[in-house]
This record gives structure tokens, C-alpha cells and sequence, in this order.
């Protein structure tokens, strides 16, 4: 076990505080001084590239590094927008509800200092529309902030000037997507944007470069920029450094979220450990979990003990995504558990691209007849061949035949409970077959379908 | 009682205001327009175009795309129970079938008395409290059968009032701009770099231009 000491950024106050929500304990636990230390002391290159140093891997889902995201804005254009992601709806992910909900202020402070940084015209906080505590939260924090002078015009007396304009959003997991996120602040159905040329950082919010970063990203760059980026570095290894909030559910028997140094603290840890999710309830076996939300392709008992460490994780062909480890015991109907995740895609695919609009939905209705013992020996290679068909290869990180991942990720639960549990499936199939007197194929010795592979052209 | 009333038309003025295009404003203004009735009505619909200078289609054309949104009355309790991978590893689909029998309809409907409206719907981040429930969007974490009966029954009795408001009304704290600290919404036309940009930059560089 590596249960580190490391120091608690992001959720030490609301740990200890059942008011840490409010602007009063917030200033008085050092809130809005490194603001202060920016606004008197750095230049908004120097707060860039203090984050740069640090090395903050964005924490939404595809772990990119939060200081080169600022600096790709093109130089000359203005104005520039800053846009944050409130809008967590990852199956399995819960972390910056509860960030927003329990310290608002941090996750302003950082908003003020990347707008700052970046020269942002203007911010826009985007809630999920389904966080009204949340939503609650956060305009209370930003009516007492402006009423102190940290928010609008001369901020504490300077030439910085920004409003904060709270948004929100009205039940769409796609919204979570940064170019759909766009879109949706722009009043418009929440569909993604072709890449190029709609990177957000070029061509974003009303045309103009944006950044858009998540909350839990943000909510860390008070810390860094009060302490340093060299203390954000000593902690966490290789590629991955800091802390990192992980919320650990499904079979554990104290499911919860978690912040624990990155990149040196284990799957074995947060799931075994008995000061962080206390192991799998009655004290069953592990049978497989999923490491980084609905999204991610499930790992398995062999590994437990690889770090939660953005590279490696990625190079055991899955990823640590939104922060979302979802435990499944013994117990668990493979089938049942790969329905659940396929029939979420299927459910918030926004219909733009014909393979995932369809292919979602084909299978949702494969699974759902394997299900209710109308399956066919062949529905298992169809089951590949449509996912193939969305994601081309079935390969890691996925290839995709659409304009954004979304898709792909519906494959991501079906190629892994195939290629595990394909003995699962069969059985579903061979009980319904009997139970209609009809005699189920002997059992194929088959790893993976031929086309596995097989190259449609998709992007990379 | 569709249109906005004349204290909601101030309330989507000032959120009008905070965007740098009007457009931007429809969403939030679904919501005040939900808010109000319970429902996105058709001629609520066709205010906020006035308000923001679209067509109605083109409303209808944003609201339809949003789960939260609904085009026809609900009830006044619409109960939302999580059925996504973490809650229904923890049992959500009993739930909702001790739901359906416990209220007497199917997901997707309401009580014949306009009470409660059943929904099964995918993650609501609460992944860790499975299996958990909204009601109005309001959580309730790790529910019970039986708990499921005793919250149905204090909302059924009014005791929840004050921790549940209708149908339509989310956070029931608006943000306010002070006109004294507006910086003010910055169009996408017209801008140059920000007043700030080299503040605190040593003067030799002061005419370095962008940031690195």
C-alpha cells in the first residue's frame, strides 16, 4: 500500500468545514490572496507559466495539460473567452458537484486567475442544469465576491476587469463535449463541432479563441499559484502530478470520493485501503472495474497495482478519464453491467453522426435481446462488428468514425466484456435457445472476430 | 398564465444583459419560463423569442434537445431515479420497480392526481450515494425501498416543502451583478488586448506584446 501524506489542495477546507462554502471562512483560510499575490506581484504570462510548470493534467477526461491549453490561443485575437465545464454527468463521476457545492470560492479564484492569465474578455460558468445546490452555491459566491470587489471592474483596484456570468445547462451528457459545451452557451442544440476547424483555443465561443477548462482543473490553481508550481511538482510522479479526486463506487464497502496524490497511489489503494473505499462489500472477489468512467475500456484483478498515473494507465490500454472507478464483484451479470453502459451512450448520443446515432442503438437492442433470451450465436460478433463499425480496430486510445469520442466510448464496455466474458454472453444465448427447445452451437474457441483490425479510414 | 410575467421579463432582461448575444440567454430563460409554469408552454416559448430576437422555431429547436425541459404539465414531484452503472449495481432496478408499484404507474407517466411523475434517468453524479434519486433535482442518497415509501409519503404530505419546491424551480439564489462592478459583456466584434495584459511586467518588456 502507498498511502501518501500528501497535502489535501483541493479538498482540505470543506474536510474540515461545514462552511467552507462561505465567503467569510474562505477568506479567512487564505481564499482570494493568491489573487491578490497575481494582481500586485505577476504579470498574467507569469501566472501561465507557473501553471505550465506545474504540469496540471486538465481532470475532465482527457488529461490534457491545462497551462499548454491556455498558450494555444492565437496571438493578436480578441477578445478571448474563458469557458468552465461544470457539466459532470460521466457514469461512475463525482468530484466537481461537490467542488462547486463546498467550496465555490476555490473554483472562482481559479476562474479569475486563468482569466487573467489567458486575457479573457469575459467568463461563463457552465452548471449542469441537474445542480441546483450547486447552482445555489456558486451564485452566492459570486454575488458576495463581487460585492467585495474580487469580481468585475478593477479588480482590487487594478486595471483587470472581468464579469463572471454563472450559466446553465438543461440535461444533455453530450454538453460535457467542449465544442457541444460551446454550442450550448451559444443557446444552440448541444451538438459537437467538427475539429478542425472548431478547436476551441482557434475558433470557440462566438468564433473567438476560448478555453475551456474543467472545474476540478481550475479549482487547483489558487494552490499553485500561492505555492509555487515546484510544490505542485513534488508531489504526484512522472507525468502526473499533484493530487487527483477520484470517486470510488459500484461493490466497495465505503464508496466515496477520494483526493489522493497522483500518479503514486494505486487502484489497490483506493479500492482496498481501509481509509478510502475499504474493499469489495462482503468481502467477494474483484471481478473488474472501470478506471476512468463510462468511457474507459474495464480493467481487472491483474491490475490492481498499477499507480494512478495518466501514461501508464493509458499504456495498459484504458485510461484514468473523469476520476470514475466503478467496482464490480463476483456476482455481476457481465451482460447486464455492458447493457447499463451501452444503453447511457445510446440514451445521450446527440444523433449528428450516423455510427453512433444507429450503432448505440443497435447495441442497446442486441444487448437487451441477449438479455431477455431472444439472443442468436451469432449476436456476439455483431455485437464487434457494429462497435467496429464506430470505432474502427477496436483498438486503444479508439479511432473514430464520428465527429467526437462519443461513440467510441459506447464500444469501450462491449469489446472489454466480449473479450473477457465472452462465456457470459453464450450462456444467455444457450439458456434462451433451450428454453425454446432449440439446440445452442458447441462453444467457439473464438479470441477476436476476424475484422478486428480492419481499417475503415477512421480518424485517429 | 404562459408568457412571462412582468416581474420574469426584469429577471430575463438582466440575464439577457450578461451575455455578449441575446442568443445565449435561451436556455437559462427556458428555465425561468419552467419555472414559472411547471412547463415550457407554447406561448412561453414564443415570449422568449421576442425577448431575444429569434424565431420560435428556434427555440422549440434548442428546448427539445434538453431532457430537463418538458413540453407538456408533469407532476409536482417528478422523481428521477438514477438507473446508470454505479446505482444499478447497487440495485436501482429494484427501485424502480418497487417505484412503479409503490406510485402505480410505469416509468414516463404521472399519478392521476398530478402528484408524482416517474423517470428513469442515466447519471446524476451521486455515483457514490447508489442508489440515488431527484426529486425536482433535489438528491436523496442511498434509498431504500422503504425509504423510497417514507420520502413518497412526506412529499406527498407537504413535509419536504421547504427542501423541495415544485416542478421548475432549480436554484432559488439568482446572481446578481452590482451596476457598480459590471465590467460589462464583451462582444466578439471590435476588441483589442486587454487593458491588463502587462501588469506587473518588468518595463523593459513592456512592449514585448503577447505573453508567453
Amino acid at each position: 500500500m502507498t498511502i501518501t501524506d500528501a497535502p489535501k489542495i483541493l479538498t482540505a477546507r470543506l474536510d474540515r468545514y461545514a462552511d467552507a462554502h462561505t465567503i467569510a471562512r474562505y477568506e479567512e483560510t487564505g481564499g482570494y490572496q493568491a489573487l491578490r499575490k497575481a494582481l500586485t506581484t505577476l504579470s498574467p504570462g507569469d501566472v501561465a507559466d507557473e501553471v505550465k510548470a506545474a504540469s496540471l493534467l486538465g481532470r475532465g477526461g482527457a488529461g490534457f495539460p491545462a497551462g499548454v491549453k491556455w498558450g494555444f490561443c492565437p496571438p493578436g485575437v480578441w477578445p478571448r473567452y474563458l469557458v468552465v465545464n461544470g457539466d459532470e454527468s460521466e457514469p461512475g463521476t463525482y468530484k466537481d458537484r461537490l467542488l462547486m457545492e463546498r467550496d465555490p470560492h476555490q473554483l472562482i479564484e481559479g476562474v479569475l486567475l486563468a482569466s487573467y492569465a489567458i486575457g479573457a474578455a469575459q467568463a461563463f460558468l457552465y452548471i449542469r442544469g441537474e445542480m441546483p445546490l450547486a447552482h445555489e452555491r456558486v451564485a452566492q459566491a459570486l454575488n458576495d465576491a463581487y460585492a467585495k470587489g474580487y469580481i468585475g471592474r478593477n479588480i482590487m483596484g487594478t486595471p483587470f476587469s472581468v464579469d463572471v456570468v454563472l450559466s446553465w445547462g438543461a440535461g444533455a451528457y453530450i454538453v460535457g463535449e467542449e465544442t457541444a459545451l460551446i454550442e450550448s452557451l451559444e443557446g444552440n442544440r448541444g451538438m459537437p463541432r467538427l475539429k478542425p476547424p472548431f478547436f476551441p483555443a482557434a475558433k470557440g465561443l462566438y468564433l473567438q479563441p476560448t478555453v475551456v477548462n474543467n472545474v476540478e482543473t481550475l479549482s487547483n490553481v489558487p494552490w499553485i499559484v500561492s505555492n509555487g508550481a515546484a510544490k505542485f511538482t513534488e508531489l504526484g510522479a512522472d507525468t502526473s502530478k499533484g493530487t487527483r479526486m477520484f470517486a470510488v463506487s459500484g461493490h466497495v464497502k465505503n464508496p466515496g470520493v477520494f483526493e489522493v496524490e497522483y500518479g503514486v497511489t494505486t487502484f489497490r489503494d483506493v479500492i482496498m485501503a481501509p481509509v478510502y473505499a475499504a474493499g469489495v462489500r462482503g468481502d467477494r472477489k474483484l471481478k473488474a472495474f472501470i478506471p476512468g468512467g463510462a468511457s474507459s475500456p474495464w480493467l481487472y484483478e491483474e491490475h490492481l497495482d498499477l499507480p494512478l498515473e495518466k501514461v501508464i494507465v493509458d499504456k495498459a490500454g484504458s485510461m484514468l478519464g473523469s476520476g470514475a472507478i466503478v467496482v464490480m464483484d463476483e456476482t455481476t451479470d457481465m451482460v447486464k453491467a455492458c447493457l447499463s453502459v451501452v444503453s447511457f451512450f445510446a440514451h445521450e448520443s446527440c444523433g449528428k453522426c450516423t455510427p453512433c446515432r444507429e450503432g448505440t442503438t443497435w447495441l442497446r437492442q442486441i444487448l437487451e435481446r441477449i438479455l431477455a433470451g431472444y439472443g442468436r450465436p451469432s449476436d456476439i460478433d455483431l455485437l464487434m462488428d457494429v462497435s467496429d463499425n464506430i470505432s474502427p480496430g477496436l483498438v486503444w486510445p479508439p479511432k473514430q468514425t464520428t465527429i467526437c469520442p462519443l461513440g467510441p466510448s459506447a464500444t469501450a464496455p462491449t469489446a472489454s466484456a466480449i473479450r473477457r466474458f465472452r462465456h457470459e454472453f453464450e450462456a444467455h444465448i444457450d439458456r434462451g435457445m433451450r428454453a425454446r427447445g432449440e439446440q445452442p452451437p458447441p462453444a467457439q474457441a473464438v479470441a477476436e472476430p476476424a475484422f478486428a483490425g480492419r481499417d475503415h479510414g477512421g480518424l485517429e | 398564465m404562459a408568457r412571462l410575467t412582468t416581474e420574469n421579463v426584469g429577471v430575463a432582461k438582466e440575464i439577457i444583459s450578461r451575455y455578449p448575444r441575446p442568443k445565449s440567454a435561451l436556455i437559462p430563460l427556458l428555465h425561468l419560463s419552467q419555472e414559472q409554469d411547471g412547463y415550457v408552454t407554447e406561448e412561453g416559448m414564443q415570449h422568449i423569442a421576442e425577448l431575444v430576437g429569434v424565431t420560435p422555431a428556434e427555440v422549440l429547436g434548442t428546448c427539445s434537445f434538453y431532457e430537463m425541459f418538458k413540453l407538456e404539465p408533469v407532476g409536482r414531484y417528478v422523481v428521477n431515479i438514477c438507473n446508470n452503472v454505479s446505482c444499478m449495481l447497487c440495485g436501482s432496478d429494484e427501485l424502480i420497480h418497487h417505484a412503479e408499484q409503490r406510485l402505480g404507474i410505469k416509468v414516463g407517466n404521472t399519478t392521476p392526481d398530478g402528484t408524482f411523475t416517474l423517470e428513469s434517468v442515466e447519471c446524476i453524479a451521486a455515483c457514490t450515494e447508489a442508489p440515488a434519486l431527484q426529486v425536482n433535482y433535489r438528491f436523496f442518497n442511498k434509498v431504500s425501498t422503504d425509504g423510497f415509501d417514507g420520502l413518497i409519503d412526506d412529499l406527498a404530505a407537504g413535509r419536504l416543502d421547504d427542501d423541495v419546491p415544485a416542478h421548475g424551480t432549480l436554484a432559488r439564489v439568482r446572481q446578481h451583478i452590482p451596476d457598480d462592478r459590471r465590467a460589462g459583456s464583451i462582444p466578439p466584434e471590435g476588441q483589442t488586448e486587454p487593458a491588463w495584459m502587462h501588469l506587473n511586467e518588468p518595463p523593459a518588456s513592456a512592449d514585448g506584446g503577447e505573453p508567453s
